[in-house]
């Protein structure tokens, strides 16, 4: 009896290096399989959060969706226009401000936005600094070549050189997408979704969009879900590791068969529907109602957005 | 490929916008006149999967990961024109909650991404499988082709629009205000890895969707064929009527038309050119007097100036009666288009036997 519940002695024997998966120190955690897993609950987290935080109280929460949308809206244009970075650095810091009122962490938000897209476009921009890539008055003088350097029918001037231009064009370029990322980011973290697909109607955006929109989203979780668990399965089913090549198989067969079942899914979404008296015409019902406050806050956002606008042409 | 906000200009933006606007409203019509109701599940849960498998991560030699769009598979199954929308409605999502792609350049992705890509795609694929058998390879490759054409023909929209930025919009000291780069730059940039590995990825991926469909699920490659095969028979009048009021808005053309419509000669007109009047239109013609003679209002001094201008058949007619004229004539147009399609419509609720009541739920 005892022998039988007894763990194996095969179990407990510690490996002597033969198992592959663990003795190269690396486990293929980072496998494309895995990476999916991870980038797929990772949208389910990030969106859960946001909804939490468009619950909190807060200034942005407060505002009338359809008013905050075109106030930020306005702007995001307005940062699209502007073509001096100090103007740009003081709308960005008044991104910051609203965070703060909207009761959003500064670090998190921070974060949020810096990480990846306007990191990205100063690694973009990189090449831009020199006068290789773009002419310039050099500002810094890495390399003097002693002479006029030819690459075939490119010539690469007399010397390597960070330009003035090219520091300005990178720092405009990084503060511009930063900018725009916090207005973007504010806009969807204070909102619930729902808010803010209907407030799009502001837009003149068709009815049927904004309900393709809404059921879109929704359905993205259950899709989202669907693939997690077609990808975990797989993974607890495999000892070791797979080829590349295995892997492009096993994604490629992944989305043919949610293709498949997202097809099957929309049949019956459309039977439900039919069902229960949908003709094609989507209902929406409007809830929002703008007060005082929301004006003025609109009020702000525009002589905001003049003034900024103004000023940019007035210092050129 | 996704456009973040503050690469382009406003003016860019602003242009892509204007592009993808009509190229958004035609697909919207293609897709209602083809799928009506069954449009909103079919493109929402379209554009979920397009979403979500643009998150799948493919690995590639050398041990790094891409991902793949599927816009040509996509446009295989549910078609072009809901793939248009599926794709755009998935970016519009992306920019909104997820911070992938810009607000402003959603007008650029979903040009590039959502229109340029399916629809090349599509269509390539379409001339070079055309006439294959179920079946047969040559369907997967084609398929493959068109999603390497469509993706880098996209990827070529791209380079371009941020190829513009650094030819077109610097500041007076030379400094880039947007995307710095010149057309010479950005387009070599973003072709030369298009075109080794992101379009090379997408072939694959397609192709390998395509077998593991026509292995598994073949009946979903006809899908869109079938949706087709139904959509024949029904009709759709809005097409007919912007038709109708195109032709109605050209009326007044008919003024600048010299002599009268062949075989409609009255009996003056017949008697100069075949020397005599036939006795049967002799005796017919006066009968029967219209209610707006000649297209204008009785006794009118307008219709003193046309029947001058009928009566001067070979006479090329004067601009200035056509503006005087044109009033009437449209008003006579309009008149007898309503005339017509009241008929028209009376006809069809008395043999259909309903009157077509739309109910406004909103």
């Amino acid at each position: 009896m005892t022998d039988a519940l007894s763990t194996p002695d095969w179990m407990t024997e510690k490996g002597t290096g033969d198992c592959q998966c663990l003795s190269a120190g690396r486990i293929r955690r980072e496998s494309a399989v895995q990476k999916t897993i991870m980038g797929l609950s990772r949208a389910i987290r990030e969106s859960v959060f946001s909804e939490q935080i468009a619950g909190r109280p807060g200034l942005l929460q407060e505002t009338d969706p359809r008013i905050k949308t075109i106030g930020l809206l306005g702007l995001l244009i307005t940062t699209s226009f502007l073509q001096n970075w100090y103007m740009i650095l003081a709308l960005y810091g008044l991104t910051l401000v609203m965070a703060f009122a909207s009761s959003i962490s500064l670090t998190f938000f921070v974060k949020r936005v810096w990480l990846f897209i306007p990191v990205f476009a100063g690694i973009i921009a990189l090449p831009s600094l020199f006068n290789i890539f773009r002419p310039g008055d050099p500002l810094l003088t890495i390399w003097d070549f002693g002479g006029e350097v030819t690459l075939g029918p490119w010539s690469l001037g007399t010397s390597l050189a960070v330009t003035h231009q090219g520091l300005k064009g990178a720092v405009l370029l990084i503060l511009r997408v930063a900018t725009s990322v916090s207005l973007a980011v504010l806009w969807a973290l204070t909102t619930h979704w729902a808010d803010l697909l209907k407030a799009l109607r502001v837009f003149l955006v068709p009815r049927i969009f904004v309900l393709i929109l809404s059921m879109t989203y929704r359905y993205i979780f259950l899709i989202l879900g669907l693939a997690t668990d077609m990808f975990t399965a797989r993974t607890s089913r495999m000892v070791g590791s797979s080829s590349p090549r295995e892997d492009r198989r096993f994604v490629a067969s992944s989305m043919a068969t949610l293709l498949g079942k997202s097809h099957t899914l929309s049949e019956d979404v459309y039977s439900a529907m039919i069902s229960r008296g949908y003709t094609g015409e989507p209902v929406t019902l409007h809830r929002f109602r703008a007060v005082t406050g929301d004006w003025l806050w609109l009020g702000a956002i525009f002589l905001l957005t003049v003034a900024a606008l103004g000023s940019d042409r007035f210092i050129g | 490929m996704h456009i973040p906000d503050g690469y382009l200009s406003p003016q860019t933006a602003g242009g892509m916008w204007a592009l993808v606007i009509p190229a958004w409203y035609w697909a919207g019509h293609k897709v209602k006149s083809t799928l009506s109701s069954r449009q909103a599940p079919l493109v929402a849960i379209g554009a979920a999967f397009t979403f979500v498998i643009m998150m799948f991560n493919i690995p590639l030699p050398g041990g790094t990961t891409g991902h793949a769009v599927g816009g040509t598979i996509m446009t295989i199954i549910i078609g072009p024109w809901a793939t248009i929308m599926a794709i755009s409605v998935a970016l519009v999502i992306q920019a909104i909650f997820f911070g992938d792609g810009g607000i402003l350049a959603i007008g650029a992705n979903s040009f590039n991404i959502a229109f340029i890509y399916p629809v090349i795609g599509y269509f390539t694929y379409r001339l070079l499988a055309k006439g294959a058998d179920r079946g047969s390879s040559r369907r997967w490759i084609a398929a493959g082709i068109g999603a390497w054409v469509g993706l880098n023909v996209a990827a070529f929209f791209t380079s371009v629009e941020f190829g513009l930025q650094g030819e077109l919009f610097n500041a007076a000291d030379g400094s880039a205000l947007y995307s710095p780069y010149g057309l010479a730059t950005a387009i070599p940039a973003m072709m030369i890895p298009h075109m080794l590995v992101v379009g090379t990825i997408e072939a694959v991926m397609t192709s390998l969707i395509y077998v593991f469909l026509m292995k598994t699920n073949p009946g979903l490659l006809d899908n869109y064929d079938n949706l087709n095969a139904q959509a024949v028979g029904s009709y759709k009048l809005k097409p007919l009527i912007t038709g109708i009021v195109l032709l109605l808005v050209c009326t007044p053309l008919g003024l600048l038309a010299t002599g009268t419509a062949w075989g409609e000669w009255g009996t003056e007109k017949i008697g100069k050119e075949i020397g005599y009047i036939p006795e049967g239109m002799g005796k017919f013609a006066g009968r029967w007097e219209g209610f707006l003679p000649e297209y204008a209002f009785p006794q009118s001094e307008e219709t003193v100036a046309l029947e001058e201008n009928v009566a001067k058949v070979d006479a090329p007619v004067s601009l200035d009666g056509v503006w005087e004229s044109t009033p009437a004539y449209l008003i006579s147009g309009v008149l007898g288009l309503l005339l017509v399609g009241g008929i028209a419509l009376m006809a069809i609720r008395i043999i259909t036997g309903k009157s077509r009541g739309r109910e406004q739920l909103d």
